[in-house]
C-alpha cells in the first residue's frame, strides 16, 4: 500500500516538473514548456540580449545620476561649500516648505497644471470632432496644427515672451486695434497677466496632442452606434455625452494623466518666456528646482525633485486606480 | 459618417477650425517676418506686420558674430548620430515587449514611464560628475550618450505600437522558410516597419535637437554649443537682441518643421498607437 502511493506521488510531481518551467506561472509555462524544453532557456536569452542595450543606458544614464541625485536630499550639499556634505534627514524638505516663495509656486503650478490642461483637453476634444470627417486639405490641415510640437518648449517660450512683449509685441498691438485694450500692457512684469501668458503659450503647444489622441480614438468608433443613436432619436448632444465620450474614455484617461505628468515636469517654456519673473512670481515647482541649483543649493533642490517624482507618482497610482473600473468596462 | 451636417453647422465648424489656424500659424509668421527686418525695423512704430524693406541682415549677423555655424553642426551631429542609435536600441527592446511575455515586462515598462516623471534637474549634478570620470564632459560622444539614453523610453513604447500592428505570421512564416529570429527582424520586419522607424528616428531626433538642460550643463566651451544653449546665451543678458534672437530661432525651427511636414502622419500613428497601448 504505501509502495503504491509513494509511486504515484513519484509519477505526480515527475510529471510536474518539466512542465512548470523555471518559474514561469502554472498554466500559462505548462503548455509553452511541454512543446520545446530548450526553447524557453533560448528565448530567455533573446529576451535578456535584446533588452539589454536599452536597459544599460537607461540604467547608466538616467537611473543611476537620478538615485545618486535623489541621495543628496538628505544631506546638506551645496556647491557653495562641498567640504561638510553630512547627512541632514529631512532638512532640506523643511527648508523646502518653510520658503516663504513656496505657497506661490505650488499655487503657480496648480494654475499651470490646470489652467494648461482643461482648455487643452476641451479644445482638443473640440477640434477632434470637427477633423472626424473628411474634407479637403484635412490632411494638410493637420500637418500644420502639428507644428507647435516640432518646437522646444524653451524656444516657444522665446516666441511668445517677443509677442506679449510690453514695448514692441504684437499682442498689445493686436488688442489695441480691436479696440480690447486702451494702454499697452506689461504682461510679463506683472505676476498675474504673466501667468495668464505662459498658460496661454502652454495651451497653444499642447491642444494638437489631445487633438491627435482623440481624433484617433474616434476614428475607432462603430459607425452602427452611430446609427443606432440616430434611429432612438438621440440628438447631438446625448449622442455625445452617451456614445462617444463613454467610449473613448480608456484614452482621455490615459492622455489626461501623460499630459499632467509632463505639464508638471516642464519647465523649459517658462524657463524661456519669464525665466520664473517677475520677482520669482511666476515659478512652478521644476522652474523653482531649476532656481535652486543655479544657486548650487543641491540638497534642497533634490528635495524638490524628490518631491516632484513622489507626487507624480501618488498621482499616476490614484488616477489609474480611480479610472480602472470604468476602463475594464468595454462598451 | 456621423449624422448630417448642417449648413450652420459647418460654418461653425470651419470658422473655429480656421481661428485655430491662424492662432497656431501667427506665432511661427510673427518670429520669421521679425528675423526679415532690418535690425533698426524690429523697434520701430508703428508695427509693421508686413515689412516695407526685406534684410537678412540679422541672418548674417548670426554667422558673422556668432559661430552660429558651429551650432547647426555641433547640434545636427548630436541629434543626427542618437537619434539614429536610439531607435536602433529601441527597435531591439520594442520588439521583445510587442512579441513575448515575460514576468519583469510590466516592471520594465513601468521603469519606463518614470523616467517621463523625473525632472532632468534632479540627476544634473551626478550626472556632471559621472561625466566627469568617463572624461566625457564638454564632449559631443557624452552628450550623445546620454541622449541615447533620454530617447530611448518613449522611442521604446512608440515602436512596440508599430509592431504590435503587425501580424506575428509575417516573421513566423520567415522562421519556418530557414531565416533565424534575428535574420526574420531584419529581412522581413524591418522593410515593413520603415515608415514607423523613421517616424521614430525623427521625433528622437528632434527632441534631441531641442534639448537644452542637459546641454547647458554637459557643453562648456564655445566650439560644443549646440543650438538651443547658444539660444540660452543670448537671453542671459539683461537686453535680448531680438534680431539675432529672431533669426536663431527660424533656423533652429526650420529644420525640425521641415522632418516633422515630412513624417507627421506617421508620428502622429506612432503616438497613439504608443501611448494608446502603454
Amino acid at each position: 500500500m504505501p509502495t503504491a502511493s509513494d509511486t504515484t506521488e513519484t509519477t505526480k510531481t515527475a510529471s510536474a516538473g518539466p512542465s512548470g518551467t523555471g518559474g514561469t506561472p502554472p498554466g500559462r509555462g505548462t503548455q509553452r514548456g511541454r512543446r520545446k524544453p530548450e526553447f524557453t532557456a533560448r528565448r530567455g536569452f533573446l529576451i535578456a540580449a535584446f533588452m539589454a542595450p536599452a536597459a544599460v543606458f537607461v540604467a547608466v544614464f538616467t537611473y543611476y545620476p537620478m538615485i545618486a541625485g535623489s541621495q543628496m536630499a538628505f544631506r546638506n550639499w551645496k556647491l557653495t561649500d562641498l567640504t561638510d556634505t553630512s547627512w541632514v534627514g529631512l532638512k532640506n524638505f523643511r527648508d523646502v516648505f518653510a520658503d516663504p516663495a513656496w505657497g506661490t509656486v505650488l499655487s503657480n503650478t496648480g494654475i499651470w497644471v490646470f489652467g494648461s490642461i482643461v482648455p487643452q483637453l476641451v479644445i482638443g476634444f473640440a477640434l477632434a470632432l470637427w477633423l472626424r470627417r473628411k474634407f479637403r486639405f484635412r490632411g494638410l490641415y493637420q500637418a500644420l496644427i502639428f507644428f507647435p510640437w516640432a518646437i522646444s518648449g524653451f524656444l516657444i517660450g522665446i516666441l511668445f515672451r517677443w509677442m506679449f512683449n510690453s514695448e514692441f509685441g504684437v499682442v498689445n498691438d493686436l488688442l489695441q486695434k480691436a479696440g480690447l485694450i486702451d494702454e499697452p500692457v506689461a504682461w510679463l512684469a506683472d505676476p498675474q497677466t504673466a501667468m495668464f501668458a505662459v498658460v496661454v503659450a502652454n495651451i497653444w503647444y499642447g491642444v494638437t496632442f489631445f487633438t491627435i489622441m482623440i481624433l484617433a480614438a474616434l476614428q475607432s468608433i462603430p459607425e452602427e452606434l452611430y446609427e443606432a443613436a440616430a434611429l432612438d432619436g438621440a440628438g447631438k448632444v446625448r449622442t455625445l455625452f452617451q456614445i462617444t465620450i463613454p467610449y473613448i474614455r480608456v484614452t482621455l484617461a490615459l492622455t489626461v494623466l501623460l499630459r499632467i505628468i509632463w505639464i508638471f515636469n516642464f519647465p523649459d517654456l517658462i524657463f524661456g518666456m519669464t525665466g520664473g519673473g517677475p520677482n520669482n512670481e511666476t515659478h512652478i515647482v521644476t522652474t523653482w528646482m531649476i532656481k535652486i541649483t543655479q544657486q548650487g543649493d543641491y540638497g534642497r533642490a533634490s528635495a524638490l525633485g524628490l518631491i516632484v517624482v513622489a507626487t507624480l507618482l501618488v498621482f499616476a497610482v490614484f488616477f489609474l486606480l480611480a479610472t480602472r473600473e470604468k476602463r475594464e468596462v468595454k462598451p | 459618417m456621423i449624422g448630417k451636417e448642417s449648413t450652420a453647422g459647418r460654418a461653425t465648424k470651419f470658422t473655429f477650425l480656421g481661428l485655430w489656424l491662424v492662432f497656431t500659424v501667427f506665432p511661427l509668421y510673427w518670429i520669421t517676418i521679425t528675423s526679415l527686418k532690418a535690425p533698426g525695423d524690429i523697434f520701430a512704430f508703428p508695427i509693421a506686420y508686413w515689412p516695407e524693406h526685406f534684410s537678412l541682415e540679422n541672418y548674417s549677423g548670426l554667422f558673422g558674430k556668432a559661430d552660429f555655424g558651429v551650432y547647426l553642426t555641433n547640434s545636427l551631429i548630436v541629434a543626427f548620430v542618437a537619434g539614429a542609435v536610439a531607435t536602433a536600441i529601441s527597435m531591439l527592446s520594442a520588439y521583445v515587449l510587442a512579441r513575448f511575455e515575460f514576468r519583469t515586462k510590466s516592471a520594465l515598462l513601468m521603469a519606463a514611464l518614470v523616467t517621463q516623471m523625473i525632472p532632468t534637474f534632479i540627476a544634473l549634478g551626478p550626472l556632471y560628475l559621472l561625466m566627469t570620470d568617463l572624461n566625457l564632459v564638454d564632449n559631443r560622444l557624452g552628450l550623445i550618450l546620454v541622449y541615447v539614453a533620454v530617447c530611448i523610453p518613449f522611442c521604446t513604447v512608440m515602436l512596440r505600437g508599430f509592431f504590435e500592428n503587425i501580424p506575428d505570421a509575417l516573421e513566423e512564416a520567415a522562421m519556418i522558410d530557414g531565416l533565424s529570429r534575428f535574420g526574420a527582424l531584419f529581412r522581413v520586419l524591418l522593410p515593413v516597419m520603415r515608415p514607423g522607424i523613421v517616424a521614430a528616428f525623427i521625433f528622437n531626433f528632434v527632441n534631441c535637437w531641442n534639448e537644452l538642460f542637459l546641454s547647458v550643463t554637459l557643453m562648456n566651451s564655445d566650439s560644443n554649443k549646440t543650438v538651443p544653449t547658444a539660444l540660452n546665451g543670448f537671453i542671459s543678458s539683461f537686453n535680448i537682441d531680438w534680431g539675432s534672437m529672431s533669426a536663431a530661432a527660424v533656423l533652429t525651427i526650420l529644420p525640425t518643421m521641415v522632418l516633422f511636414a515630412f513624417a507627421s502622419r506617421h508620428i502622429v500613428q506612432g503616438l497613439t498607437a504608443g501611448a494608446v497601448k502603454g
